[in-house]
């Protein structure tokens, strides 16, 4: 986790810089971090595992309080060149290799501003039912750190492109679920700033400009969210939406999505807000969800012991590690950006026309799916898994355009495909079996032709080798008829589905690779393929992976 | 010694009789248009105003006088004629450089390459391929606009070394003209002065009295045109930078309009008010060069779209004009301009130049604009504030003279304080004061807000006049080191030019007289204001205002002692 923790904090860095020290307060941040990291491997673990008990024991004891909630969610656009010039930006690309003297903040280099980044302000705003300002502008905020090359980040500041709008939001069904709709403050066209790299001694850090200029939107949300859940279904919404509207990839661990929650909590009755207290440095949505939770239970805490002069108007971390937040630092005073307007910028101006052809080349966005879904009589459960991801929710279209039946088109997504993709780590655009096809599939067994156990075999073979169900049925039946293989077949489809059986396994491969265990848990995430490929063949390929990675994944992250 | 002034009144008529125009006519011809019947003046007229003109004591030196020919259609001329090569006419500009540079120091920096680019020039003449319209011109560029390969200090330490990865749109676009990059001019840090004493290395003297100022931020690229260091040189006038040391050096200034010229590569001091201007020994030679750097830039996204006429052309054929070419012209001579505060020989001198373009046709009416004096509070507040964001970024992370400290807020504070001059440090400090929350209001947008009654007054009198008069500066050049201690006093000396740049309007300065100073008098510059993109009639105006002065002779006599 080290490295994102990083990313966490440089990202926020202005709040940095008027304090002084500053540097050296980064570092031992950063050294603090890795040395929980070492312990998190033996120790730590142990205390997670006792600590993290059933989602719904995680909400905190309120009675008598109420937690009011804000996020500031900056959303990275993948746009082909930064904001204001044309250098393009490759996550993970060696350190100032994707540069150049306008990001680098040379003297005489003048900003010229993607026209991306506004068409994807005004999608995001249309989508966020924002009301649209037709003349905004740009204004420079200052703050010194090295890793804002001209001492000025150009922002939006007193008119942001898009305000006033709402989001809607269903909560899970294991959490209760329910509607619920949040107001949205602003959203405003900014550019990221660069990061720091922090030497190993501590001694020194190196600046990386790659990041410096990458197009930002800010989205301000009202103070609408009363529980952790709601603030990361907040969250998780926007990043359907973003992804829904093709602007970001919204990629938590990238730092392509970054939530800053603001947490107070008051006596219920009172209308005068607490004091405010800033989390940040969470990399997951249910990490989201934990850290708010458990500042909400600290500050009521402190509340019912009358010590709520303790809460301080202050910016804490989120610590994986320890399940905790702890405070960064204090706040001194109000920062003064001196804001003031952008002069190497003309105002932005939309036109109606602009604006009309962006409104109608809107897809239909995840709230409006989830409805549509929910009208086919599907379940809540079915409704939020299929609207989660747009090429889910395409390819589930795509299928019932050919006929399917909505409910099974829904099992078959959701049960075998998804595994699959679970599996190969595939995304469902990968695949080689088409929407077509599984709506014939599905046709076919409705029909009699074959059985569920023979859709079910046709399925993976179409799933890896792809092929029309029509030919597929036709070979089959080659096969049964030679007599040679059915044995041999069947004893292919008898699956482990058994969980203790299944976590048996995962021990034994995690205990036989630590040093990839431990990588994984330093943020190496992409090693779960590398787990899940071993438990398989340990299983002997027999192994359902959908249990497989899903007890897996609780495995690795040492959960329980 | 320079020769002793002529005070003779009967002598100075006989200069009179050689105002006809003096472009060579292999280059006039192919422009020539309208018919070749040449009109002269009408000499008793044009006598009549000479005068006035100013105080024959101190007149011009030498009886010869001509109006100026453009340096660079003559140098033109001589390689296509090959009568010269670019070679001979870099060596004879390098050889002055050399000869005068003790004692003017107007260069930070001179290129090592200029012989070999001039020798690329002449490889070209042989070739027989088409020159651009700049072959083998030398160009003098301030240090704030960025060259290629060359030191570009913004004439401030903590650059000292810097060498930009690119070259600012104005220097490509020379440099595909063909002019070679001479050096790069000394000014006052960032912009950020009147005198040049504000450079971080050194002082420049001006040519014509090197016990004076030429004048600034531009004064080197003022003092090396008046010294003919170099044919012509680019400046840049955020309050006044290029007209100012243009009046002090007698050479002709010109600030487009803003956004006329891209500003990439200029470094930023105050963006909404930064212009990229040129001073030339003519006006034709300063049409020429804002001919080859106007335009849109994508590059800056404040550079207009506005098409770019053929500045220069238009002017090839003043000759043929009538005896009053300015006839109908309105020209409203701005009253706050010609007051108390101002030296009585620059007054006297502005309204000879006015009785001469009177005597050219033009009609001269007094214009109010009640917001002048509005002008100067509201540029520095403005100027401060944008320059105290647009330095930000000199902090010596990543470029220039960093501090070697190990923490970073020393990083930060010593290398700034290390490397900004007391000037450019009083401004950041105001301008920092004036954007602070609190008093945002109070100065800033105020300051906005007076901007607006500015430009709304320029624009009323710019509706009833064709253009605006006024002296460039209050004062002719002043001593080294006379107003260092005074910064107010050299702030008031902004008083003609800063509301030009707050209503973004475009302005010409033509030497226009003589006050009394030095050896041989100090050259006095006449502003014309013109409304936006205006630049083509201002340099008309210019043009015939500047051929038909009488006794024109702009030449300093540390020129003619050296050479």
């Amino acid at each position: 986790m080290a490295l994102i923790f990083h990313r966490g904090i440089i990202a926020n860095s202005q709040f940095f810089s008027r304090s002084s020290g500053v540097l050296f307060r980064r570092l031992r941040a950063s050294r603090s971090c890795t040395s929980a990291r070492g312990e998190g491997t033996a120790n730590t673990l142990k205390e997670e595992l006792i600590q993290v008990a059933p989602k719904r024991a995680l909400e905190p004891n309120t009675h008598g309080f109420e937690a009011i909630i804000g996020i500031e969610t900056h959303v990275q656009l993948f746009t082909l060149t930064k904001a204001f010039c044309s250098c393009p930006y490759v996550y993970g690309s060696r350190p100032n290799t994707t540069i150049c003297p306008v990001c680098m903040g040379h003297p005489g280099t003048l900003p010229v501003l993607n026209s991306k980044v506004v068409e994807f302000a005004v999608k995001l705003g249309l989508a966020l039912n924002c009301g649209l300002s037709m003349t905004s502008k740009f204004d420079r905020k200052h703050y010194f750190y090295p890793d804002l090359p001209k001492g000025y980040q150009i922002s939006q500041f007193d008119i942001p492109i898009a305000t006033k709008g709402f989001i809607d939001v269903d909560l899970p069904v294991e959490f209760g679920g329910g509607h619920r709709r949040f107001g949205i403050t602003r959203v405003h066209m900014e550019e990221d700033a660069g990061k720091l790299l922090h030497s190993e001694t501590g001694s020194y850090s190196q600046v990386d400009l790659n990041r410096a200029g990458v197009p930002l939107l800010e989205i301000v949300s009202e103070p609408d969210m009363r529980s952790g859940i709601e603030a990361a279904e907040y969250a998780a919404e926007i990043q359907r939406l973003v992804r829904f509207l093709g602007i970001s990839n919204g990629n938590m661990q990238e730092g392509s999505l970054r939530c800053d929650v603001n947490v107070s909590v008051r006596p219920i009755g009172q209308s005068k807000f607490g004091t405010k207290v800033e989390i940040k440095n969470m990399n997951s949505f249910s990490a989201m969800n934990r850290a708010i939770d458990y500042e909400i239970s600290r500050q009521v805490l402190l509340h019912s012991q009358g010590q709520s002069d303790q809460i301080f108007q202050e910016t804490r971390l989120w610590e994986e590690g320890a399940q905790k937040t702890f405070t960064m630092r204090k706040k001194e005073g109000l920062a003064d950006y001196r804001y003031f307007p952008e002069p190497d910028l003309p105002e932005v101006v939309l036109t109606k026309e602009f604006v009309d052809k962006l409104c109608q080349g809107l897809p239909e966005l995840p709230e409006a799916k989830r409805r549509r879904y929910e009208k086919m009589g599907l379940t809540m459960q079915d409704v939020l898994f299929l609207a989660n991801d747009n090429h889910v929710a395409e390819f589930f279209d795509a299928s019932l355009e050919n006929g399917a039946d909505p409910k099974l088109a829904a099992n078959w997504i959701m049960g075998d495909i998804s595994a699959f993709l679970k599996n190969e780590r595939l995304s469902i655009t990968e695949i080689k079996l088409t929407p077509f096809e599984l709506s014939e599939l599905i046709a076919s067994i409705k029909n009699g032709t074959i059985s569920g156990k023979i859709g079910k075999e046709i399925l993976f073979e179409l799933l890896a080798k792809g092929g029309t169900v029509q030919s597929l049925i036709e070979e089959k039946d080659l096969v049964q008829a030679s007599l040679i293989f059915p044995v041999r077949k069947a004893s292919e489809f008898i699956i482990i589905v058994d969980p203790a059986a299944i976590e048996a396994l995962v021990d034994k491969v995690l205990a036989a690779n630590p040093k990839q265990l431990e990588q994984y848990r330093a943020g190496k995430t992409r090693l779960q393929g590398f787990f899940a490929g071993q438990v398989m063949k340990e299983s002997k390929g027999k192994a359902n992976p959908l249990v497989l990675n899903q007890i897996l994944g609780v495995k690795l992250k040492g959960e329980s | 010694m320079p020769p002793p002034p002529v005070r003779s009144p009967s002598r100075l008529l006989l200069c009179h009789c050689r105002l006809p125009f003096h472009i060579s006519p292999q280059t006039r011809l192919p422009l020539s248009h309208n018919s070749s019947v040449r009109r002269r003046f009408h000499c008793s007229a044009v006598s009549a105003v000479s005068a006035l003109s100013s105080d024959p004591q101190i007149a011009p030196t030498d009886l010869t006088t001509t109006p100026p020919s453009s340096h660079i259609l003559s140098i033109r001329e001589s390689l296509l004629s090959r009568r010269r090569t670019a070679a001979d006419v870099a060596g004879e500009y390098l050889d002055r450089l050399r000869r005068t540079e003790p004692h003017i120091r107007s260069f930070l920096h001179v290129s090592e390459t200029t012989m070999r680019e001039a020798e690329e020039v002449d490889r070209l003449v042989a070739s027989g391929k088409d020159l651009g319209p700049l072959a083998g011109v030398l160009v003098g560029v301030k240090d704030n606009i960025c060259t290629a390969g060359m030191p570009s200090t913004g004439g401030s330490r903590i650059l000292e070394g810097y060498r930009p990865p690119f070259d600012a749109t104005a220097v490509r676009k020379l440099k595909e003209a063909g002019a070679i990059v001479i050096g790069k001019t000394n000014m006052d840090e960032f912009g950020m002065g009147s005198t040049t004493e504000g450079s971080g290395f050194q002082v420049t003297a001006n040519p014509w009295d090197i016990s004076r100022v030429p004048g600034g931020s531009s004064g080197g690229s003022a003092a090396a045109v008046s010294a003919k260091q170099c044919v012509v040189s680019l400046g840049s006038d955020t309050g006044g930078s290029v007209r100012q040391p243009a009046s002090f050096c007698g050479v002709v200034g010109l600030k487009p309009t803003y956004g006329r010229v891209s500003r990439f590569g200029l470094m930023a001091y105050a963006s909404s008010l930064d212009v990229i201007g040129c001073f030339g020994a003519s006006v034709i030679d300063s049409a020429i060069v804002l001919n080859v750097v106007s335009g849109h830039d994508r590059f800056d996204s404040t550079s207009s779209t506005h098409e770019v006429p053929d500045y220069a052309s238009f002017l090839m054929s003043t000759d043929h004009f009538e005896s009053t070419p300015l006839k109908g012209l309105k020209v409203g001579m701005i009253r706050e301009t010609i007051g108390d505060g101002v030296d009585v020989g620059v007054i006297s001198s502005i309204k000879a130049a006015a009785l001469h373009l009177e005597e050219l046709g033009a009609t001269i009416t007094e214009v109010s604009l009640p917001s002048f004096s509005l002008g100067l509070p509201a540029y520095y507040v403005l100027a401060s504030s944008e320059a105290s964001s647009n330095l930000s970024r000199y902090d010596g992370v990543r470029y220039g003279n960093r501090a070697t400290v190990d923490e970073l807020n020393s990083l930060y504070g010593d290398s700034r304080a290390d490397g900004l001059g007391p000037e450019v440090k009083m401004r950041i400090l105001m301008g920092t004061y004036a954007l602070s929350a609190g008093y945002y209001d109070a100065y800033y947008k105020r300051a906005q807000q007076v901007r607006t009654l500015i430009r709304k007054s320029f624009k009323d009198a710019l509706e009833k006049m064709d253009i605006l008069v006024s002296p460039a500066v209050p004062s002719p050049a002043y001593k080294i080191g006379e107003k260092v201690n005074d910064p107010l006093a050299m702030y008031a000396g902004d008083i003609m030019t800063v509301n030009v740049n707050l209503a973004g309007l475009p302005a010409l300065v033509v030497p226009c007289g003589f006050v009394e100073g030095g050896s041989a008098g100090l050259p006095v510059g006449l502003q014309m204001i013109g409304s936006s993109f205006s630049e083509e009639k201002l340099l008309r105006i210019g043009h015939i205002f500047e051929q038909t002065l009488p006794n024109y002779r702009f030449v300093p006599p540390l020129f003619l002692e050296l050479v």
